[in-house]
């Protein structure tokens, strides 16, 4: 007789969501669901504005990305004019896109996760967050605070605005970095930089002392998918996708236009968010993963030294292969995280960023065009067609986290799996399925239990709908 | 005295009005001397407790919100429409414009990468709304902070305001600002 479980976490995941697990007789979980709770339908009402328009409404999809989303519609545009940014354009959009993926990762690694690492998974729930952090370690807590600031400060200083960037347009940027921005910007890097590595040092100290837990923690293997550059180089902005297999054989390569031939989706009826998947390993086989674990399994190396040498020790965990397991997108996340605030510099210290050919100017000079790029939580696709007068008859966008959802779903099949037991829901089970999901930080996992818990309503429900047991816990 | 209690609720948006709340840095841990911040997010159909302020940021679109809606007004002194999806339904309700139906049959049905396989989602999911609409069409609003996010500076303004008893001011300079 199945049983079913329904936790409802509200974790910010796409909006609102929730997770049933179906119980089989053995009180252990045989099915996973994880429920999507949000649609808004950009892919329709967009349809009739001007292709133009598309890099100012698509940030609205998501307030944690959407230099990620304006990116990719501006890449998408520039498709559609056929035209090549200039140099000073790239390279500030280069800048905006390092600022928010450091910031995203700040968000990630110290408003959501340290607490669960410094404070202890079993600690007291009510504190188990940004300010109970704050309380413990004031110094902590203004440093994470400080490093999501400056990736909020870059976007601001070029565009005027931190959230819902202006001014990534067809053919590079509409705004000018100027020199006192460009020094003020550069004068915060050495306390980036550090807070950056003691990152990786709470965590690398946390996995050494828990590399059992870790190393079980969701272990599941998958391909990875991520975008690199010509050398092979992890790259958030541009270049190729690449496919690996579990142990880092290339399964795929393919130019961003081409993302059609490579990824299908399909919708389930449990969930407002589709199931992506690699085409030509099928429905069942072809889940793979996307975001830090993806990209740092994908790439061969990373492009500035201090990134590289972690790069290194993390793959040195598995022999220089692929990591498997939803922990190790932690330790993914602070080596882009690094890579970041090196990036950063580089960028800022390239003559070419206060130039002022920030953009190439053009027409519609086609009907399609895929724009891509790397969001904090995975590739991202955005794909239009124009009609004549350059109004939108079609849009196609593909979501990072989507590509996560089933991994997210395996993820917490397996958490179940090893945690949740029969009749009994502890605690434990709670804490670690809230973790689960939060590894692969998706969208909208945001601000809000930042700052606020994660509330979990956990029921253990018989065929005929009857409680079990109930394990509640948040607000 | 006692310390004030705060909920910020999100319905439907993009989440980018809570980011710029957090964007008030270091000051959040001010705000937390001055005030518990007791629900963020606000658990769908779960109770809320008695709050001196309640801020919502995103538009109506689904019955779930609603029922959270009317939930927190019974709770909340002050209602605050948190942005501009919630002060007039903004860039959710463009949606309003050519229909629910056809967006979820684009999504779901006739998606460029779709395989034509799975069905419109509807089980285990909330229903959405035909039209998606700003609270005040359906709860007394108290104060609205308009912005496509409102910018953090204005959000720690109305917020300290409110906390001291006072009633913010934004027809002063430019601080009532959409988009």
């Amino acid at each position: 007789m199945t049983k079913i479980v329904t936790i409802n976490p509200v974790t910010r995941i796409e909006g609102h969501a929730r997770i049933t697990l179906h119980l089989g007789d053995d009180g252990k979980a045989e099915k996973a669901y994880f429920h999507v709770n949000e649609f808004r339908g950009f892919e329709k009402f967009c349809e009739g504005r001007l292709y133009t328009e598309m890099p100012t409404i698509t940030p609205r999809i998501c307030g944690i990305c959407p230099t990620s989303h304006s990116m990719a519609s501006a890449k998408a545009c520039d498709a559609i004019q056929r035209i090549i940014p200039t140099d000073t354009g790239v390279l500030l959009r280069r800048l905006v896109q390092a600022a928010q993926m450091m910031s995203s990762h700040a968000l990630s690694f110290f408003h959501l996760s340290s607490p669960d690492l410094l404070l202890g998974f079993d600690s007291d729930v009510a504190s188990r967050n940004i300010l109970g952090l704050a309380a413990k370690d004031p110094g902590l807590a203004v440093k994470g605070i400080r490093l999501r600031k400056l990736g909020q400060e870059v976007s601001e200083r070029l565009t005027g605005k931190k959230i819902h960037v202006l001014g990534v347009v067809p053919g590079g940027m509409a705004f000018a970095l100027k020199e006192d921005d460009r020094v003020a910007l550069l004068e915060q890097l050495p306390e980036a930089l550090e807070t950056c590595k003691l990152a990786l040092d709470i965590l690398k100290r946390y996995i050494d002392a828990n590399r059992k837990m870790v190393d079980s923690f969701a272990m599941f293997e998958s391909p990875y998918l991520g975008t690199v550059g010509p050398d092979g180089e992890l790259d958030f902005y541009d270049g190729v996708l690449r496919w690996v297999n579990p142990d880092g054989s290339i399964l795929a390569e393919a130019a961003p236009s081409q993302y059609r031939d490579y990824i299908a989706e399909r919708s389930m009826d449990f969930t407002y968010l589709k199931y992506p998947y690699f085409k030509k390993l099928g429905f069942d086989k072809g889940f793979y993963q996307v975001g830090t674990l993806g990209r740092v399994n994908a790439a061969s190396k990373m492009s500035t030294p201090l990134a590289q040498a972690e790069f290194k020790a993390f793959r040195s965990l598995n022999s220089g292969n692929p990591v498997h397991g939803a922990f190790y997108h932690h330790y993914a996340r602070l080596i882009e995280m690094l890579y970041c605030v090196e990036e950063l510099r580089r960028l800022l210290e390239n003559p070419g960023i206060t130039g002022m050919d920030i953009q190439a100017r053009g027409h519609r000079n086609d009907t399609e065009g895929v724009g891509h790029t790397e969001a904090p939580r995975g590739t991202l696709f955005h794909h239009y067609r124009t009609d004549d007068t350059g109004s939108l008859t079609r849009v196609n966008l593909l979501i990072a986290t989507g590509q996560n959802n089933p991994a997210m779903n395996r993820a917490i099949f397996e958490v179940a799996r090893q945690y949740v037991d029969g009749n009994k829901i502890t605690e434990g089970a709670l804490n670690r399925v809230e973790h689960a999901i939060r590894c692969y930080d998706p969208c909208l996992s945001c601000s809000t239990h930042a700052i606020g818990r994660m509330p979990i309503d956990l029921q253990l429900l018989s065929p005929d709908g009857q409680v079990l047991d109930q394990a509640v816990r948040g607000s | 005295m006692s310390k004030k209690k705060i909920a910020t609720v999100w319905l439907g948006g993009c989440s980018g009005c809570h980011m710029s709340l957090l964007d008030i840095d270091e000051r959040i841990l001010e705000v937390a001397k001055l005030a518990d911040i007791v629900k963020s997010p606000v658990v769908d159909g779960k109770e809320c407790p008695e709050v001196d302020i309640c801020l919502v940021e995103g538009a109506v679109c689904a019955v779930e919100h609603v029922e959270e809606l009317l939930h927190l007004r019974s709770k909340a002194k002050v209602l605050v429409a948190f942005g501009d999806c919630a002060v007039n339904g903004n860039v959710p309700a463009m949606r309003n414009w050519v229909g629910l139906q056809a967006c979820l049959e684009k999504a779901y049905i006739a998606s460029e990468t779709g395989d034509n396989v799975g069905p419109i989602p509807s089980v285990g999911v909330t229903a959405l709304l035909g039209r998606v609409s700003p609270l005040q069409e359906h709860v007394k609003v108290d104060y609205y902070l308009p912005g496509c996010p409102p910018s953090a500076d204005l959000i720690f303004y109305v917020v300290a305001e409110l906390l001291n008893d006072r009633v913010p001011d934004l027809t002063q300079g430019a601080k009532l600002k959409y988009g």
